[in-house]
């Protein structure tokens, strides 16, 4: 008897295609990611820890779309899953497109750094023994890259000694500009902002956050993976709420003014949780990776969960937005 | 620079104060040892030639009849002089016997040192660039077998397998047997240093391929590689601009660290290859109660180690932006 | 990422591993003490043998199992390694935890390691021995007081960490006792680091009470020590005996490696950061 050979995936000749028809305004689209690790659990006994379980979100070209969830929850391995720098232990799912078209393994190799960018949430991702104009012209030596190193400073109004100063002698303010301004060296199509204003106060943070909207009116895309929901909701154009591995609400910034406007029963207890909104805690918390219910991961903490929310829940559209709760209408 | 200055003093006095130290500590134990220097000697021809005068200076350092103090600062103020007293063995000054034979050793010490610290080098970014692949476990298995393996019988297999079976390369002694001292060529001098050398740095490679390796991977798991990596920065650019720029000052503490081992290792292999050197030095004072020269050799020997120590603290702080800046003090 | 059905997971082939190494550390230590005497017998005519299905190790001179003189000296390596070890780090643990009561203990804790360290560790060993009159004592004490040093680093290291760390001060300002401190709150975390620095000092002793016996320092040429084996050996290699020098040699880098596996496993069980493993 033969044993039917598995197809192995680059062996499939079959293009993939995005679930719904590709936007010509879009730049990215994630569809079903999923990241997990391999983890030891007490004793011998290893276990799979799925952190990131089902995400879905796309950018727009000239938008900010921020990806809004709880510190810890694991936004980061998203920036990360993009551009295909996750640890040699994780294992990822789903798919990512770019442009229209899958982005793989060997095409993120050409465009990160070029087309698509990040930027780092502190000076602990700029190597302490390499002094910021080398750094930001990733060590080339031309006139031409010293030249384009001068000018990007002079943008943000820093000076030009500035390049020639270690990242331990930065100040607070200017590690921020220093930050964003890796980016430009090239012309970004799609910049990953990973917590760009980790402790900042909000004044501070909005000003970080207009060299966003700069970079966003040049005509990229900005994904912003932040915990703060009310800066998201001031700065950004799109809010995507990420629950417990599981991205459950997409939603315009505006319809964050109203609580009625929300879909998803967490993101109206994110809404009723600001200090405008009346400060009301959420009871419980979130279930850890290892224990996570089969159907609604919010169920356990939700007054609407019923029998049926025990089975997986689709992600829909409703209202301009998207949804993944059965009881939204 | 100013500041530079205060710290490089501070640890130049450091080091001038460990080495009073070991100069306490190694008197200490040589005084409280059953053995009498002289009454073990006495047969020798040494102290049968020796003046008058010099035995009486030996009792002064070695004579039961003064207490121990005493006779520590008598024998370190002409220490500090530069006059190590006589050996007992040799029949010569301390410093002169020790003058000799560190000018035999120095070489083969600084040949493996070079060459361990090299190759040791490249072998930790080799395995730690590729940790967890088969480079990696190549690398790592040969570290940790060598770590395992005593010098003085990775000296006997070479010698077994070049000079007894193969013939290439002589059995011992670093001149040929009965030959003047004038008539030894560098040649012969060569061929006789190659087994002690090849073994020193063999074992040397171990520890320092080791520690380059684990430094290695701490880098390429910062967080700057990790955005290097996201800024798409190929192969050659994280290596020469990441890995071995921030490795380098690690591996310069390392290599001069690795100097006592060397030094260890040396005494060891050149008592296998009758080399004539500080090492073989040491085993002969030991043995044979020479505690003048033992006790000079000591001194000496740490002075080097602590030497090598301070050289790399001194490069560190004119190397690493964040000392010679002032952000950081040790 | 590819999945690779094991037989054994990582954790437990590191726990078979550490066992195993355990056992046969402790087999050797046993076989040799049982054949010490058999070690001894000379026999001229079974003299000068090379290695053979009835003598492993082929036979000396004298006519000697080089096989079983191979094992006691091992076995007597490992025992004097095993009580070097135990003052070692007993001496370790102590001083590095001293280390964090002040500065001024600090400073001297540290000067006092960096002493130690500023000797080339052969040097000191034979002054030690040498201080002891030489002999069996010398080897013992020699190798038993030299090898604290990096222990100390260590646990100093851990302590100070330990003392900044929240828990402990909260702890503290709850009006925990310093006894109570110590005992429930420090020594559980301390002990791990403690374990496996204990274990991978035995290489390095048995290696330095072989080296130390080797150069002519401390056992009798009549004892079956490892490094008189070899240093013997040495006169026999010219005569082309090469199995005098290279089997003994091997069964002593085996015994290393497998305490030095079995540390390292140890390590990797204990540590918290292997979860991924």
């Amino acid at each position: 008897m033969h044993r039917i050979r598995k197809r192995k995936p680059e062996e499939q000749e079959v293009k993939i295609q995005p679930e719904r028809p590709w936007q010509p305004d879009e730049v990215l689209r994630i569809e079903h990611l999923s990241v997990s690790f391999a983890q030891y659990q007490k004793g011998l006994a290893k276990e799979d820890l799925q952190v990131i379980r089902d995400l879905n979100v796309s950018i727009r070209k000239g938008e900010i779309t921020a990806v809004v969830g709880s510190s810890g929850s694991g936004k980061s391995l998203l920036a990360h899953a993009v551009l295909g720098i996750l640890p040699y232990n994780a294992r990822q799912g789903g798919h990512i497109y770019y442009e229209g078209q899958e982005l793989g393994r060997e095409r993120i190799k050409e465009l990160r750094g070029r087309e698509i960018v990040l930027v780092p949430q502190s000076i602990a991702f700029l190597d302490p023994l390499m002094k910021i104009g080398p750094q930001i012209r990733k060590g080339k030596k031309d006139p031409a890259s010293r030249e384009k190193v001068k000018s990007i400073l002079e943008g943000y109004s820093l000076s030009p000694e500035v390049a020639g100063l270690y990242p331990f002698e930065l100040s607070g303010g200017m590690n921020r500009r220093v930050l964003v301004s890796t980016a430009l060296m090239e012309t970004p199509r799609l910049v990953i902002a990973d917590e760009p204003t980790p402790g900042l106060q909000m004044k501070l943070a909005r000003r970080v956050m207009e060299h966003f909207r700069e970079l966003a009116d040049t005509g990229a895309g900005v994904l912003l993976i932040t915990h703060d929901l009310e800066l998201a909701t001031q700065t950004a154009d799109r809010i995507v709420v990420f629950y417990a591995g599981s991205t459950i609400e997409e939603a315009d910034a505006s319809d964050f003014s109203l609580e009625e406007k929300l879909r998803h029963p967490y993101s109206r207890a994110l809404f009723r949780a600001m200090p405008q909104n009346g400060f009301t805690p959420i009871p419980g918390t979130q279930p850890y990776a290892a224990q996570m219910p089969s159907g609604c991961p919010f169920g356990p903490r939700c007054i609407h969960c019923t029998q049926e929310c025990e089975s997986p829940i689709p992600w829909r559209e409703l209202r301009g937005g998207r949804v993944r709760c059965i009881h939204a209408e | 620079m100013k500041s530079y200055g205060v710290w490089a003093g501070k640890k130049i006095i450091r080091m001038m104060l460990l080495l009073l130290g070991v100069s306490l500590a190694a008197f200490w134990l040589v005084s409280v040892s059953p053995i009498d220097p002289l009454q073990a000697n006495v047969g020798q021809v040494a102290l049968g030639s020796m003046s008058q005068e010099q035995i009486a200076r030996l009792e002064e350092y070695w004579g039961v009849d003064q207490p121990p103090l005493e006779r520590y600062l008598a024998w370190a103020g002409d220490f500090f002089r530069g006059d190590m007293g006589d050996s007992l063995l040799y029949r010569q000054p301390v410093s002169h016997v020790i003058g000799v034979k560190l000018v035999n050793s120095l070489w083969l010490m600084a040949i493996a040192w070079l060459l361990s610290g090299l190759v040791g080098f490249v072998l930790g970014i080799g395995a730690g660039w590729n940790q967890g692949r088969l480079p990696d476990k190549l690398i790592r298995g040969y570290s940790l077998v060598m770590a395992s393996t005593p010098a003085f019988w990775l000296a006997l297999v070479l010698l077994i397998v070049f000079a007894v079976w193969l013939k290439w390369l002589p059995i011992g002694l670093s001149v040929p047997i009965g030959v003047e001292a004038s008539g030894v060529t560098v040649l012969d001098r060569v061929r006789h240093a190659i087994l002690p050398a090849l073994t020193l740095s063999i074992t040397g490679v171990s520890n320092i391929a080791l520690h380059t390796r684990e430094k290695v991977i701490e880098v390429m798991e910062s967080d700057y590689v990790l955005f290097a990596r996201a800024r798409g920065e190929g192969v050659w650019s994280l290596l020469k601009n990441h890995v071995l720029r921030n490795i380098a000052l690690p591996a310069l503490t390392l290599q001069f660290g690795s100097i006592s081992e060397i030094f260890g290792g040396s005494v060891l292999v050149e008592q296998i290859f009758s080399y004539p050197g500080l090492g073989q030095a040491a085993v002969t004072a030991g043995l044979g109660s020479d505690v003048p020269l033992l006790l000079g050799i000591t001194v000496i020997s740490a002075a080097i180690v602590f030497g090598g120590n301070l050289t790399a603290n001194l490069l560190y702080g004119v190397v690493d932006p964040r000392i010679r800046k002032g952000e950081i003090r040790q | 990422m590819r999945e690779r059905k094991a037989w054994l997971n990582g954790r437990q082939r590191t726990l078979v591993l550490f066992l195993s190494a355990l056992i046969f550390l402790g087999a050797i230590t046993l076989w040799g003490q049982l054949f010490a005497e058999q070690a001894q017998v000379t026999d001229f005519s079974r003299k000068d043998l090379a290695p053979c299905a009835r003598y492993p190790f082929g036979t000396d001179w004298m006519g000697r199992d080089m096989f079983l003189r191979t094992l006691t000296g091992l076995s007597m390596s490992i025992r004097i390694g095993l009580l070097a070890a135990g003052v070692s780090a007993l001496a370790a643990a102590v001083l590095g935890t001293a280390a964090a009561l002040g500065r001024t203990m600090d400073s001297a804790v540290t000067w006092l390691i960096d002493l130690v360290m500023g000797i080339p560790h052969i040097l000191l060993l034979i002054l030690i021995s040498y201080a002891c009159g030489k002999g069996f004592r010398g080897v013992v004490a020699g190798v038993a007081l030299t090898h604290w040093t990096s222990l100390a680093r260590v646990m100093r290291g851990e302590v100070l960490q330990l003392r900044e760390a929240p828990y402990i001060k909260a702890a503290k300002k709850l009006g925990v006792g310093e006894f109570t401190l110590v005992c429930r709150h420090m020594l559980p975390h301390l002990f791990p680091q403690f374990l496996v620095g204990l274990i991978l000092m035995f290489p390095h002793a048995i290696l330095h009470e072989a080296s130390i016996t080797f150069l002519g320092f401390g056992l009798p040429p009549e004892q079956p020590a490892i490094g008189v084996i070899l240093s013997e050996s040495m006169k026999y290699l010219v005569m082309g005996k090469w199995w005098l020098a290279v089997f003994p040699g091997l069964l002593l880098v085996a015994t290393v490696m497998l305490f030095d596996v079995a540390g390292e496993s140890l390590r990797k069980l204990l540590d918290p950061g292997s979860a991924h493993m």
